[in-house]
């Protein structure tokens, strides 16, 4: 009697990774789950600096789909491994900063990587053909294969019988027949699939799960390069993109503008690392100047903070402003009218 | 029985999935760990890989701004 085979499954918290997971463990084959973390992954972030989400549910859908499977998940911290998936995407950008073809080639490496250590047989995801522009076409899903030096080790279960044989189905591991053959941008076949196996709750983000396909915060991450020395980040620098209203009114400063208490609370962590203004006169938001700044700057700085609390129609308003050191200094302004800043200053 | 102690304070989720995945990692069975996060959403999440992983929780609550969560490592983890 042969032992069980096991498999790693790529899961995003998606239906289509929850599917064919459970498609390849209903042929017996043991399945645990992984994540990778690359620090630009949409849900949990947004929910926890935000109040206004506050009342949303909480959780972290691909802990949320093991749970439903029953299997283990792994989370992976990629962070520092993904910057150069990121700066230098050798298959370039999707429409806006989503490198999706060298991601899905570096989360399959990953996984590859993961299944040789420990001893796992083969790599499962919920790929389907043509389903996304970039990472999912016919032309492209071999180039994963290739690249990620999975070869046929990588099995997707949804659109197996789309592509050619891979080695769990030519040795037996899996049953073909029993694989599927969806293909498009339609989710019909997964929604009734997902029906049979009584599958009521789940996740289906539009725009995939990576703020990288965000335009607006693309366009930040892009402004942020075009005025720095090197095109490069930290950690801190993806997390504030995330938060705050930016503005940038000169080549060398921005400011970053909580839009509620929640944001605000936030900010806070980043006092130490960055000058900041406050209202003293009026309940106004937190707000962090992210760049070095003079006189001037900082008289403009705190006049366009004023514009976004309570004391916007006032005639002045008393701020604070902490440079790095810690030291604050009082600077009464007159908050900038709405009609005074610009358009082009939102990043 | 040890314990151990994690701060995982200031990390938005998963990043405390992440920390206490590796911590747990590094104990053996029967040992205790104690966590406390700041990101409300670990109430949930640390709990929910604990399930998935097979360790008990033996509390888990919301103290203020902090979320505290006491575990018993029950298998020994995979080295991430």
């Amino acid at each position: 009697m042969s032992s069980q085979r096991k498999a790693i499954s790529l899961i995003s918290g998606g239906l289509d990774s929850m599917l064919s997971s459970r498609v390849t463990m209903d042929q017996g084959i043991h399945v645990e789950g992984i994540n990778f973390f690359t620090g630009f992954c949409v849900e949990g972030h947004t929910h926890a600096i935000r109040k206004k989400d506050k009342q949303k549910p909480k959780r972290n859908n691909a802990l949320w789909v093991a749970e439903q499977l029953g299997i283990k998940l792994h989370i992976v911290d990629v962070i520092e491994e993904y910057k150069s998936v990121l700066l230098n995407p050798g298959h370039g950008y999707g429409q806006n900063m989503n490198p999706c073809l060298d991601c899905k080639g570096f989360m399959v490496r990953k996984a590859y990587e993961w299944i040789q250590e420990h001893g796992y047989d083969f790599i499962i995801t919920g790929e389907v053909v043509g389903q996304r522009p970039m990472s999912q076409r016919r032309d492209t899903m071999p180039v994963i294969q290739r690249e990620s030096g999975a070869g046929d080790l990588l099995l997707r279960p949804l659109s197996a019988l789309n592509l050619p044989e891979t080695r769990p189905e030519r040795e037996g591991w899996v049953r073909r027949e029993e694989l599927y053959d969806f293909s498009g941008r339609s989710r019909k076949p997964q929604i009734e699939l997902a029906a049979k196996f009584g599958f009521e709750d789940y996740s289906q983000p539009a725009g995939g799960c990576c703020f990288l396909t965000d335009k607006a915060y693309s366009d930040k991450l892009v402004d942020m390069w075009a005025h720095r020395s090197s095109r490069d980040y930290e950690f801190d620098d993806i997390m504030l993109l995330k938060v705050g209203r930016h503005l940038r009114p000169r080549p060398h400063f921005k400011l970053i503008i909580a839009r509620e208490e929640g944001e605000t609370r936030f900010l806070e962590g980043y006092r130490k690392q960055f000058a900041h203004l406050q209202c003293k006169s009026h309940s106004g938001p937190l707000v962090l100047i992210d760049g070095a700044v003079d006189e001037d700057d900082r008289l403009l700085a705190a006049r366009i903070s004023a514009r976004f609390g309570q004391g916007r129609d006032a005639g002045e308003v008393e701020m604070e402003i902490t440079d790095l050191d810690g030291h604050a200094q009082p600077l009464t302004v007159k908050p900038l009218a709405a009609d005074e800043i610009p358009q082009d200053w939102y990043v | 029985m040890s314990e151990h102690h994690l701060d995982a304070r200031r990390l938005l989720c998963p990043m405390p999935v992440i920390r206490v995945q590796g911590a747990v990692a590094k104990l053996a069975v029967g040992e205790i760990l104690q966590v406390v996060c700041s990101d409300p959403g670990a109430l949930h999440d640390v709990p929910a890989w604990c399930r998935v992983h097979g360790h008990r929780v033996l509390l888990a609550e919301q103290r203020g701004d902090e979320v505290h969560i006491r575990i018993e490592v029950m298998a020994q983890e995979t080295v991430l």
